[in-house]
């Protein structure tokens, strides 16, 4: 990809958010001397700071340190660093309630983010368009159109942080995970609560799954055409090769649906990834060893998984699942199937939460174990977003010497920058830049889901610019739109 | 009628035993004046300041302060809480305070004291000082960034546990908490997790290695009470390390 900064002429647009404020992104757009976008560079400001934060911290301080990192998926840092600080203590195998307690709380932050994505930042894009004028575009006229529908959405979102707060206390930010185990168990009183509506929210979860699938088939082939890109897909197991979101073993799917790997062991995950630094970006670009780095990129979340799983364990998930991949003979690639697939995911999520409240050992039962510390431990789960690596290794003393995070964004990092190119290879129009240009980025973007501060902009509102420049450096036209949404066009 | 060994605070009356300082009268009558380098088992040295009262018109702590009767102490009112507030602030900006993610946050006395006095906020730049984190000890870490210099730790030592551990060292801004071992190292000493040195910390510095974080969210001691309702002291009876 790289030598496209070696061709001849190339032109450069540069897609900027204008305010800082929350962190910023930035997209570079490489043209050739006939205009044809090259490579789409998305620059993220990437949280690589906490790692060496953390360098000389206790280890147990982990997962509440670390779930610092994100304010949309906390949840998950806790968890994954939860099952690195267990390998520390030298816990191989939680007690039957840690477990159960950790697997309910996952399920809780998967839905509830499952459910912040699609109603608050993908519906309006699905249901009044890309195009559509910007003050559409956000939850509240959602809301005002579709009441009904957008306060299943805010319900079901608040189930899952009711979850979160019944496991750890809060519903953001609480802390439950301790080494070798958790450090409650769930109140009865808050189970039969929980209870009392998760079938409703298994109904409405059906509901949205059907609204997810409706509207993607409503305009198939130009969905499956949108910034659509092929890729291998990389996701956990269980041992029977089902979908696993909390504990399991790493499968890599062709894009022709072989395996190219399966049941691979993710404490050895550094023998199958490997991450590479582009001077031009903060964040690093993890592939596949044995495909090298410039073939080696893969996709992870919601549509990898639903992708390369045999089976969902929960049977309505099943069904969509297998409704999802209906007429596929290979898995499906584009993009915006991840709304979908996440939806079908979602629907998981609220059965699985329905399995597991009855379960006693929720409410009593050991809750944590001890063992002969180690210095290395590794913990890797399925985040809302994907794949999500933490690795650690510690003194004798019990002080963090070295750490290494693999957020799920970064697995998708050139699979964002791929996306952002197809749509920019079908929306540019010679150096002609139009504002359906910044919606389609944007568009493109949020399928991925990244955990960007930028992207938690409303919709239709983050800010961008695009800049385009010549060989030079020297700006040529500059389109740009603030956080109220208002477009601004100059040429230099 | 006022009693002949009492004074009022805040317009109520307090009675007192010879020796009283206003401190431990008004804690004895169940009266709450924020405070946090003072302990009831140790003589007082009025270091925070936290415990600032206005006494007849001049500003005084309470825990050095004999109580006198007749006085008129005047502790909840704005002009004091704005001064608490501000040494609260000093005494954040002084170390490296990072309640999220602190062990004792819920039940550390800094940040339910600031809870109690109503500070927002740091006001001051935080001077961000290098204080080293001991981890030499088995069972015991010391994390310094958190140490207000209260000296209650130096006091259990020397006398309770007769061991003579921990020292203030520097001055100002620069004072640490020292080890009195050959490297500064916890790790060198006879300390063990039953001294009474190891429970008494008000902040998070004294810390166990096992056991972290066994209070729930929501059930941790200022989760459900503010320490003007019950005390300052009650820590000590919940870090207790974990049976193993
Ligand atoms: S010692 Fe207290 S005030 Fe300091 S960081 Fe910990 S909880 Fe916060």
């Amino acid at each position: 990809m790289d030598d496209a900064i070696n061709s001849s002429s190339p032109r450069r647009v540069v897609i900027d958010p204008v305010t800082r404020v929350e962190g910023h992104g930035k997209v570079v757009l490489l043209l050739d001397d006939q205009n044809l976008v090259q490579q789409a560079r998305f620059h993220i400001v990437e949280f690589r700071g906490f790692e060496k934060f953390i360098q000389g911290r206790p280890y147990w301080e982990l997962p509440m340190v670390v779930q610092r990192l994100c304010g949309i998926c906390p949840v998950s840092h806790q968890l994954a660093a939860g099952k690195a600080i267990d390998q520390l203590a030298g816990v191989i195998t939680l007690t039957p309630s840690a477990e159960k307690l950790r697997r309910l709380l996952h399920f809780g932050q998967v839905l509830q983010s499952h459910a912040l994505h699609f109603f608050h930042l993908a519906s309006p894009d699905l249901l009044f368009g890309f195009s559509s004028a910007t003050e559409k575009r956000n939850i509240f006229a959602v809301l005002e159109e579709y009441p009904d529908f957008a306060m299943k959405g805010v319900k079901m979102r608040r189930f899952g942080q009711e979850i979160i707060k019944a496991v750890t206390g809060k519903k953001i930010h609480g802390l439950a995970v301790v080494p070798g185990g958790m450090n409650k168990h769930i109140d009865p009183a808050e189970v039969a609560d929980l209870t009392a509506q998760v079938n409703e929210v298994i109904g409405w979860s059906q509901e949205v799954v059907n609204v997810a699938r409706e509207l993607y088939l409503a305009n198939e082939e130009y969905h499956d055409r949108f910034a659509q890109i092929t890729s291998p897909f990389m996701g956990l197991v269980d041992a029977t090769g089902g979908l696993e979101l909390y504990d399991g073993n790493l499968r890599v799917q062709e894009p022709d649906g072989q395996l190219f790997i399966d049941q691979f062991d993710p404490n050895d995950y550094t023998q199958l990834i490997r991450e590479q630094v582009k001077s031009w970006s903060y964040m690093k670009f993890p592939y596949l060893i044995d495909k090298g780095q410039d073939e080696g990129w893969y996709r992870v979340g919601p549509l990898a998984r639903l992708n390369a799983c045999d089976q969902i364990t929960t049977p309505l998930a099943e069904r969509e699942r297998q409704r999802f991949l209906l007429g596929y003979a290979t898995p499906r690639q584009s993009p915006l199937a991840y709304h979908w697939a996440r939806m079908i995911e979602l629907l998981h999520c609220a059965e699985a939460i329905a399995e597991l409240l009855p379960d006693n050992d929720l409410q009593s039962g050991q809750l944590s174990v001890t063992g002969e510390p180690r210095h290395e431990g590794i913990g890797v789960i399925e985040a809302p977003r994907g794949t999500l690596f933490h690795h650690y290794q510690i003194d004798d003393q019990g002080l963090v010497t070295q750490a290494n995070l693999i957020v799920s964004t970064t697995s998708n990092n050139q699979a964002m920058n791929e996306s952002i190119r197809r749509v920019a290879a079908d929306q540019l129009d010679g150096q002609e830049m139009t504002p359906e240009l910044l919606n389609q980025v944007e568009v493109a973007i949020r399928a991925y889901d990244p955990c960007l501060s930028c992207a938690t902009h409303a919709v239709g509102s983050m800010p961008l610019q695009v800049e385009l420049q010549n060989l030079a450096g020297q700006p040529l036209a500059v389109l740009s739109r603030d956080s109220s949404g208002n477009i601004e066009t100059s040429s230099q | 009628m006022t009693s002949e060994r009492a004074f009022t605070l805040d317009d109520t009356e307090v009675e007192f035993e010879p020796g009283d300082s206003l401190l431990t009268a008004a804690l004895a009558s169940d009266r709450y004046i924020p405070h946090l380098c003072a302990h009831p088992d140790f003589s007082p040295h009025g270091s925070c300041r936290v415990c600032l009262v206005e006494v007849d018109g001049h500003n005084r702590p309470a825990c050095t302060t004999a109580a006198q009767p007749g006085m008129t102490i005047r502790s909840d009112i704005e002009p004091i809480n704005v001064m608490r507030r501000q040494l609260l602030q000093l005494l954040f900006v002084e170390g490296n305070h990072f309640c999220p993610s602190c062990e004792q946050s819920g039940q550390c006395q800094l940040q339910a004291t600031v809870y109690t006095v109503g500070m927002t906020d740091l006001h001051y730049p935080p001077l961000g000082p290098r204080r080293e984190l001991d981890a030499s000890h088995p069972d015991l870490l010391l994390d310094r960034d958190r140490c207000i210099g209260c000296e209650l730790c130096v006091k259990a030592s020397s006398e309770v546990d007769q061991k003579h551990i921990f020292s203030l060292g520097g001055r100002g801004t620069h004072t640490q908490l020292i080890v009195n071992s050959e490297h500064n190292q916890l790790g060198e000493t006879d300390m063990t997790p039953d001294d009474r040195a190891a429970h008494i910390c008000p902040v998070g510095v004294i810390l166990f290695k096992t056991g972290n974080y066994a209070q729930p969210t929501g059930q941790r001691l200022y989760d459900q009470q503010p320490i003007s309702a019950i005390g300052n002291h009650r820590a000590e009876d919940v870090d207790l390390p974990p049976t193993p």
